[in-house]
């Protein structure tokens, strides 16, 4: 019996039946969408750190740094830094004044239909592009995972489906533990490669780094190259390259606290002072994972190489490959079946936020103005979009399967940071700000961030006629934008927008009510409590 | 208007409801305005702080490369640099936890004057 598949199986019997113990507790709203805020602070922090470290931050970072050195580990910093400003600035104000979605702090004084319609937008187009990258990963992923015993269609499907279980089934509460068990089989898979790592090199650090600092490999022309890997400067470049950094750093810092997979989380705890002490959990365990990318990543690049690595699936096998060096074939079964839990913790999280933001915002408020028809209606439709949502994300993939999706990640990232970011900063600090401004605001950051990805690098170049499938660019010709990363002029615009929107109409009662939302996400008077099972 | 009235109360049946002046009265307070100018006294500078230092590692990566390769022990400044920014993200966290306790304090003499408030009526 092939290993990696019978781990993948025991999984999928685990969560499966954990979806079955909270289908029989995710009956009423705030159970389905918000687990009944019933979740405890250091849970939500394991489930936040699950949820957020995707197959991108995995996979992906462990293969940058096994090919691009201490640029990839630039990431893994970013990847945590974040976390601060959902502390300091988003976590509590969002938990107090909110229910299920962020567009319920903005529709606190803004006109609720106009903001959580350009809301629910923005969140369906961060939710499906970040969606669309992890699964077709997941289906290239599990396909070599599993050694070809599964198509790249089957994977993509099989995923799909189980997230749609979760998701429908198990609600929110289903999510929340899927998202930490995975979040804990990732550390301790993590911390076990990690010190088989430095056993490798007889618990020496200066061994370790010695041999990062003379990484061997034949470059595109077949010539030997040694290079010193901790310098930086392999993969951003002059004359943009740095500027491109610093766009990077834009969009991760601005970006997270904008991502509605990770915002919604905070509903599930009692009150504030739990939001907060979640993202302090998060913090703890992200950047512990991050620092250990060291050793994945570098471990990866010194003890495979990155030929090996490119002849056996590429930069996205660069983890596996090296827990299958250090350790055999169980622990690459392991460490195979800790990557697939990876991205279904991820998806799950994501359409369970798609799926939130569509029934509640826009069905229910939108469309509906605020008035469930019949009890439990909110909940059906959140179930029914599930479907929807799995289905479209199950065909995209299926479609782009051959594309290059890399930079959906980024992209998604920019919309937040851009779009997002802006309006619900700007809702709980400015008393001027109004309904014209969170409009303007979030679609100027949608288009911006869009427009500038669009005649990126990412799609834009001119490859010569051996280049390809995937690795070929989308648009023959010159790049016009020249960074990969937009934040560096999409945020800014994105605040101009909303500035600009707000200062150019008048909404006397957006002014009024800022003292009742300054209150309420101060203080938490009135939050939304938890509920009894 | 009358559309945003009803879906406050809907989406929000069994939140706390008070009238505008209520809301302002609170926000006018004292006891509140010291709340704000708590938190801000540590928020702010902490803000400014995170930021200039983590972008501080990309500027410096990617304009002084050179610099950032000097070797120190058996590593570089850079990976140095981008290390130490983990410990400094943990310490404003641990920093923003024990300020957020007298937030809380504070809050807690709003929340219960309020709800005092809303008893006696």
């Amino acid at each position: 019996m092939n290993i990696p598949l019978t781990m993948f199986l025991v999984f999928i019997a685990i969560t499966l039946g954990i979806t079955y113990w909270a289908s029989k507790r995710s009956a009423g709203a705030s159970a389905y969408f918000a687990a009944s805020r019933q979740i405890k602070g250091w849970q939500n922090g394991i489930a936040v750190a699950g949820d957020y470290m995707s197959a991108a931050s995995f996979l992906g970072i462990a293969g940058i740094i096994a090919f691009q050195g201490y640029d990839g580990f630039l990431f893994s910093v970013g990847w945590l830094v974040a976390y601060l400003t959902v502390l300091l600035v988003i976590a509590e104000p969002l938990r107090n004044a909110g229910k299920y979605t962020m567009a319920d702090v903005l529709a606190y004084r803004l006109k609720p239909r106009p903001v959580r319609g350009m809301a629910s937008l923005s969140t369906l187009t961060v939710s499906t592009f970040y969606m669309i990258a992890q699964m077709v990963g997941a289906g290239t992923l599990v396909k070599l995972l599993l050694g070809g015993m599964v198509t790249y269609n089957q994977a993509v499907i099989g995923v799909g489906l189980l997230m749609i279980v979760y998701v429908v089934f198990g609600g929110m509460l289903a999510t929340t533990w899927v998202q930490i068990i995975k979040a804990i089989l990732l550390m301790s898979g993590t911390f076990l490669l990690s010190i088989l790592v430095m056993a490798h090199f007889h618990f020496s650090f200066s061994q370790f780094f010695a041999a990062i600092g003379q990484v061997t490999y034949h470059d595109a022309k077949g010539a030997v190259v040694v290079k010193d890997f901790l310098t930086p400067g392999l993969r951003y470049k002059p004359p943009y390259g740095p500027l491109d950094l610093i766009s990077l750093g834009l969009a991760l810092i601005f970006g997270t606290a904008g991502l509605p997979h990770i915002l919604v989380r905070f509903y599930t705890v009692p009150d504030a002072k739990t939001a907060r002490h979640s993202v302090v959990w998060a913090m703890v365990l992200i950047g512990s994972f991050y620092i250990m990318t060291t050793f994945l990543g570098f471990g990866a690049a010194t003890i495979v190489g990155p030929d090996f690595i490119k002849g056996h699936g590429g930069t996205n096998m660069s983890a596996p490959l090296l827990a299958q060096a250090l350790a055999g074939n169980i622990f690459f079964a392991f460490i195979s079946a800790i990557a697939f839990a990876t991205i279904l913790a991820v998806v799950a999280g994501l359409t369970i936020s798609a799926t939130t933001s569509f029934s509640h915002d826009f069905w229910t408020n939108v469309i509906h103005k605020g008035v469930e028809r019949k009890p439990g209606e909110e909940v059906m439709v959140a179930r029914i979009s599930a479907f929807v949502v799995g289905a479209v994300a199950i065909g995209l993939a299926i479609v782009l399967q051959t594309a290059n999706v890399a930079f959906l990640v980024a992209l998604a990232f920019a919309v937040a940071a851009s779009a997002n970011l802006p309006v619900i900063v700007l809702s709980i600090f400015w008393r001027r700000f109004n309904t014209a401004g969170a409009v303007t605001g979030l679609a100027v950051g949608l288009l911006a961030s869009i427009g500038l990805i669009l005649i990126s690098p990412s799609l834009m170049g001119i490859d010569p006629p051996t280049v390809v499938g995937a690795a070929r660019h989308i648009f023959q010709a010159k790049a016009i934008f020249p960074l990969e990363n937009p934040g560096i002029l999409s945020i800014p615009l994105g605040f101009m927008g909303a500035i600009i929107g707000t200062l150019v109409s008048s909404e006397p009662s957006s002014q009024e009510k800022f003292n009742e939302l300054l209150v309420r996400s101060n203080t938490g008077l009135g939050a939304e409590k938890a509920t009894a099972h | 208007m009358a559309n945003a009235a009803r879906n406050l109360e809907i989406a929000q049946p069994k939140q706390y409801q008070a009238s505008q002046s209520t809301w302002d009265k609170i926000a006018e307070s004292k006891e509140f305005q010291d709340l704000m100018a708590t938190k801000k006294m540590f928020i702010v500078p902490a803000f400014i702080f995170f930021v200039v230092y983590y972008f501080a590692l990309p500027v410096l990566v990617g304009y002084a490369p050179a610099f950032m390769s000097i070797k120190i022990g058996f590593v570089n400044l850079a990976y140095l640099f981008a290390l130490s920014q983990f410990f400094v993200a943990w310490i404003i966290a641990g920093l923003y936890v024990r300020a957020a306790n007298n937030f809380d304090r504070l809050a807690k003499d709003i929340l219960d004057k309020a709800e005092d408030a809303k008893g006696g009526k």
